[in-house]
């Protein structure tokens, strides 16, 4: 349970700086505040749910990526005093890090840690709460060079773009990344095992391979961490541990409406409800609402069935798209739903997304919105 | 020598447009620089050692595309934030 007098605040990236928007106890008015970084591409603010650490995944179009770090408390930004940044190669072949995409807070019990994902693909961590990062070398220098071939650039290059800990064991970790597939590691990143069995992977010469699939977005269950569920380039999925092989859920959605898109958000104790935001996936892949005519879906039941909500959304002719980290559930005891466009709008669907009405436009296209229950750093 | 700095790297140097460093190359310039307003050289090369893709650095006028170019206490650097994107 939550505290029901606390402000819902929400932490939006976007190609063009930063904005949180701050709600009144009923999440009736919301309070802009912002841009930070004001011309910068933000990809993700994440807040540490152990401490309120804010941290900020950005770049400046000229100088490169960074990484932002506002301490609770406090109203300021710190810059990581060591980005995420890969080993120096002597001669040809060292990779760089183009931006960083991703942070998920480490452990309960091991406060300051952090994760970071990169594009291209790589996996850091930090153990003082975001100054300074260090590779993951099983995974940048052990599993990537392994699976390499099978990494393509998707349009936004390759990503690392989901981390999740187990929170009952600090050492089990998954990753997933575009292209290349889920991963599993249960000795804190040494090694890594491929979890993709069961998940459509067409493009491939050898659809059964163990890895090269393209998840979108994958997300542990908080509550019932053996339950996982990812948006993948081919289909929605659900995989309940220890079982190994995926399972398509998004066979239920209406076959006009299919199963591609990209953001996967949970409730956050109910392990059996989840939302997804459909996208454009025929021919070449628009990434626009279907039709024109946009609609959450919901399914209450683990994916076995699933209801649209649009009401308040517009009818026709909205043809914006909703990236993977742009979708979002707060924690609150009746949860609204959010989600930002690639048109710079920002939405909140209230009683867990019957009822739909815009917070924002105008605002630079939006790459990640995540929503916090009480504001740890006013 | 002299190190004419771009706006976009203002923020690590308090605002100035330009500053003193010193080094017998351009590594050792960069170095230098990162030494007076920390952080500034991981804006300008990325970890291989690679000049960033928008950034363009000038000694004395001439592009200079390598750090390994020598310095001479008398040369002006030029550091410059690529115009592009929208």
């Amino acid at each position: 349970m939550t505290d029901s007098s606390a402000a819902t605040v929400l932490l939006v990236g976007t190609s063009k700086g930063a904005f949180v928007f701050t709600s009144d106890a009923a999440r009736a008015q919301w309070t802009l505040a912002g841009p930070y970084f004001l011309g910068s591409s933000v990809n993700e603010i994440r807040a540490d749910p152990r401490g309120g650490t804010w941290l900020m995944a950005a770049k400046a179009g000229h100088l490169g990526p960074t990484v932002y770090r506002r301490a609770a408390g406090t109203q300021e930004w710190q810059e990581a005093q060591r980005p995420p940044a890969f080993p120096k190669v002597e001669g040809e072949g060292g990779r760089s890090v183009g931006h960083v995409f991703c942070f998920c807070a480490g452990h309960a019990s091991e406060p300051g840690v952090w994760y970071a994902g990169s594009s291209p693909a790589g996996l850091f961590r930090s153990q003082d709460d975001g100054l300074t990062w260090d590779g993951v070398a099983g995974f940048n220098d052990g599993l990537y060079p392994q699976i390499k071939h099978a990494v393509m650039e998707v349009p936004g290059g390759s990503i690392l773009h989901s981390i999740a800990v187990d929170p009952r064991d600090a050492a089990h970790l998954y990753v997933a990344l575009s292209t290349g597939g889920v991963f599993e590691s249960t000795d804190r990143g040494a090694n890594w095992t491929p979890l993709n069995a069961g998940v459509a992977a067409p493009f491939l010469p050898e659809p059964d391979t163990p890895y090269g699939h393209d998840p979108h977005c994958l997300a542990v269950h908080p509550a019932q961490p053996d339950r996982l569920y990812q948006q993948n380039h081919c289909g929605i999925y659900r995989l309940d541990r220890p079982a190994t092989r995926w399972t398509r859920i998004g066979d239920a959605m209406p076959r006009d409406i299919g199963d591609i898109g990209f953001g996967l958000a949970l409730h956050p104790r109910d392990p059996d409800m989840l939302w997804v935001f459909p996208m454009d996936g025929t021919d070449v892949w628009p990434r626009t609402c279907l039709d024109g005519r946009p609609a959450v879906y919901r399914s209450s039941d683990g994916g076995a069935s699933w209801q649209r909500q649009d009401r308040g959304l517009p009818p026709q002719h909205a043809w914006f798209t909703v990236k993977r980290q742009a979708l979002c559930v707060d924690a609150q005891d009746a949860p609204n739903v959010y989600f930002g466009t690639g048109s710079g709008e920002l939405w909140v669907g209230e009683k867990a997304g019957a009822n739909w009405r815009q917070i924002a436009a105008h605002l630079p296209p939006i790459l990640s919105v995540q929503a916090v229950s009480s504001p740890p750093c006013a | 020598m002299r190190v004419i700095i771009p706006s976009p790297l203002h923020g690590y140097t308090g605002g100035a447009s330009e500053c003193e460093a010193e080094g017998a190359t351009l590594a050792e310039l960069l170095a230098d620089l990162d030494r007076r307003y920390a952080g500034l050289r991981f804006r300008i090369v990325d970890e291989q050692e690679r000049i960033r893709v928008h950034i363009r650095i000038y000694v004395n006028r001439q592009p200079a595309l390598t750090l390994a170019v020598p310095l001479a206490a008398a040369d002006e650097v030029l550091i410059v934030a690529a115009l592009s994107g929208g």
